[in-house]
């Protein structure tokens, strides 16, 4: 029946993927942002449990911590090897005089640990060179646009000149700066002197140990927090959102996708029925029962979300696909999880609004069909 | 499921039938004890200006509309004692209707249209279509059976109504004001087509019309007006006056 009723039935599927674009679009936006804002704790793969100023709600935000507590940490049992982290911003600036703040990473001097695990350009050995650093792929597009990957170029990090020895697929970080990776003890110098600047000991815990027991005891024995990689993470994640616009302002734009599917398609099929009244009371004079009907409407439902959703979707995983290689956009992408929920969502605003629209044709007298 | 009927020469019987609408001071006595037969073989017309109570009579006969006093009895049948959903499977296996506005459904064809009442029965949609499309073949409209209603003229959609009514054989037709969506040599033409295929000794045909240019094709004219069936005048008690 809806589909004799061309225009109708394409604004029914328009308004409906249109909905499920706006709110799989935003939703994939608002999840890609609260994941970056732990990309720095994602990229330390190489150890599992992270040490802290007890004080610490989240990654961007931290108290130094005395050089001395690696010292402590590394005697607490359990505990296999732990190296110093750095986290600070830096200004640099290119032979251009082009200058921006940037990320800045110092990783253990020995080790190298905390190094994301991409390289497109050198190696991990080459930052043991003195005045070497690995740069994201925003920071090299930044400083030196449109050139191809390549190392040896020079950078002012504060009062050191540095060498950029490799290029890093960095995760894209919450504010989209450039990430500097250096060795701990030239990462320090660029950032003036100050008493304290050890951010973090970086953990691995002994093969079989529990990672929650770990944590325990280094919280323990030294008085400071410890956690594990995937808790801090989190809690960046909710400190994100209970202490920002974020949420709010994303909830908002997936509210009204919501209120605009459910409105448009609510009064489409309120009208749809309205109009077809007398084909109902037809149907229901003739013998058709009430049953059937409402199941031939839910069919007619089930195909308008199917077509809708599908469509809706797909513009958003296109529009993805065509932004994947942007770098202002990286990070942001369409996961299973939220074509789920958007399913869901569309769905259930579908079925509520044939649901109410279908109650008018469940109480129409059939006698209406004599009625002129 | 066809439902078992008790038959005598009578399809349709009403004795002393009111009906009202409203409570109180707004209460509308729209039926005031009518009398009112069907026969079997016999196309029975129910003529009366409007709002005489016509349609509401109609609706009752149908089982769309239960009347307050009196005794309406259906193909043999009590349609008061049919319980929840009878009524609906009764009127599919037993009554025919042809609508005042076809009431074609526009999605579907003009062969799916007069496929529903099959198709509702449970007919498997294949064999439903065929029957469908002999049906419409009777009707002269087999060259039609794959457009949709707005393709269709007045006369044909009326006569894709009338397969629709009739393809469950059914034992009783009601039709609804038929002709007055037509123009007069149109409506002549399916009144004929509707005496000459729906009128059998084993069906009674209904027809509500207040159009006076089709009323030489009744068997019975019943006059209504102010709810009470006031003449009944049938062709053959005339014959046999004359």
């Amino acid at each position: 029946m809806l589909t004799g009723d061309k225009p109708k039935y394409f604004g029914l599927i328009l308004a409906i993927a249109f909905s499920t674009f706006l709110m799989s679009h935003q939703m994939s936006i608002f999840v890609g942002l609260l994941d970056r804002t732990r990309s720095q704790i994602r990229d330390v793969q190489d150890a599992r449990i992270w040490v802290m100023d007890p004080k610490t709600q989240y990654v961007d935000e931290v108290r130094a911590l005395n050089y001395q507590s690696v010292y402590f940490v590394r005697g607490v049992d359990g505990v296999e090897w732990a190296a110093p982290l750095f986290k600070g911003i830096a200004r640099a600036k290119g032979a251009d005089g082009n200058f921006r703040n940037t990320i800045l990473m110092g990783v253990d001097d020995a080790t190298l640990t905390g190094l994301p695990q991409t390289f497109l350009a050198g190696d991990a050995r080459s930052l043991l060179a003195p005045r070497a650093i690995a740069i994201d792929r925003v920071g090299y597009n930044y400083f030196f646009p449109g050139q191809p990957y390549a190392i040896g170029q020079e950078l002012e990090l504060g009062p050191l000149v540095m060498r950029i020895a490799a290029i890093v697929d960095a995760s894209p970080p919450f504010v989209n700066l450039p990430v500097i990776y250096a060795r701990y003890s030239e990462a320090i110098q660029t950032v003036g002197r100050e008493p304290r600047q050890l951010s973090f000991i970086l953990v691995k815990g002994r093969a079989g140990l529990d990672e929650g027991e770990l944590c325990r005891r280094i919280s323990e024995r030294t008085g400071l927090k410890a956690m594990r990689a995937d808790d801090f993470g989190r809690d960046t994640i909710w400190y994100y959102i209970r202490n920002t616009g974020i949420p709010i302002n994303f909830g908002i734009t997936i509210s009204i996708a919501l209120l605009v599917g459910a409105l448009v398609s609510g009064q489409t099929f309120s009208l749809f029925i309205l109009e077809n009244m007398r084909y109902f009371g037809a149907l229901k004079a003739i013998g058709v029962t009430n049953i059937r009907i409402v199941l031939m409407i839910l069919l007619q439902a089930v195909v308008v979300f199917l077509i809708g959703y599908s469509l809706g979707i797909s513009w958003t995983a296109l529009f993805f696909e065509l932004t994947k290689d942007n770098l202002e956009l990286r990070g942001f992408r369409l996961l299973p999880e939220i074509m789920l929920i958007t399913g869901g969502l569309v769905f259930s605003v579908v079925t509520a609004a044939t649901v109410l629209s279908i109650r008018r044709m469940v109480v129409v007298d059939p006698a209406v069909v004599f009625r002129g | 499921m066809e439902m078992p009927l008790q038959t005598d020469t009578l399809a349709v019987r009403c004795r002393g039938v009111h009906k009202s609408f409203g409570e109180g001071a707004t209460r509308l006595h729209v039926l005031r004890g009518v009398d009112f037969e069907a026969r079997f073989g016999q196309m029975t017309f129910l003529l009366g200006p409007s709002g005489s109570g016509k349609t509401t009579l109609l609706s009752i006969i149908a089982g769309l509309l239960h009347h307050d006093e009196g005794s309406v009895t259906v193909l043999g049948r009590d349609l008061r004692k049919l319980r929840n959903g009878e009524g609906a499977l009764f009127r599919l296996y037993n009554i025919g209707f042809v609508f005042q506005q076809f009431n074609l459904i526009p999605a579907l064809t003009a062969a799916e249209n007069a496929a529903v009442p099959l198709l509702a029965a449970g007919v498997p949609r294949r064999q439903a279509l065929e029957r469908a499309r002999a049906m419409l073949a009777d009707l002269g409209m087999a060259h039609r059976a794959d457009v949709l209603p707005n393709k269709l003229s007045g006369g044909e959609q009326q006569r894709v109504a009338f397969a629709r009514a009739l393809i469950q054989n059914p034992k009783l037709v009601i039709c609804d004001e038929p002709t007055s969506a037509l123009d007069g040599p149109t409506g002549r033409h399916v009144m004929e087509l509707l005496r000459k295929i729906a009128v059998q000794p084993d069906r009674a045909v209904v027809v509500v019309t207040h159009d006076a240019r089709i009323l030489d094709f009744a068997d019975c004219v019943a006059e209504i007006s102010d709810g009470v069936i006031h003449k009944v005048t049938c062709v053959e008690e005339e014959k046999e006056k004359c």
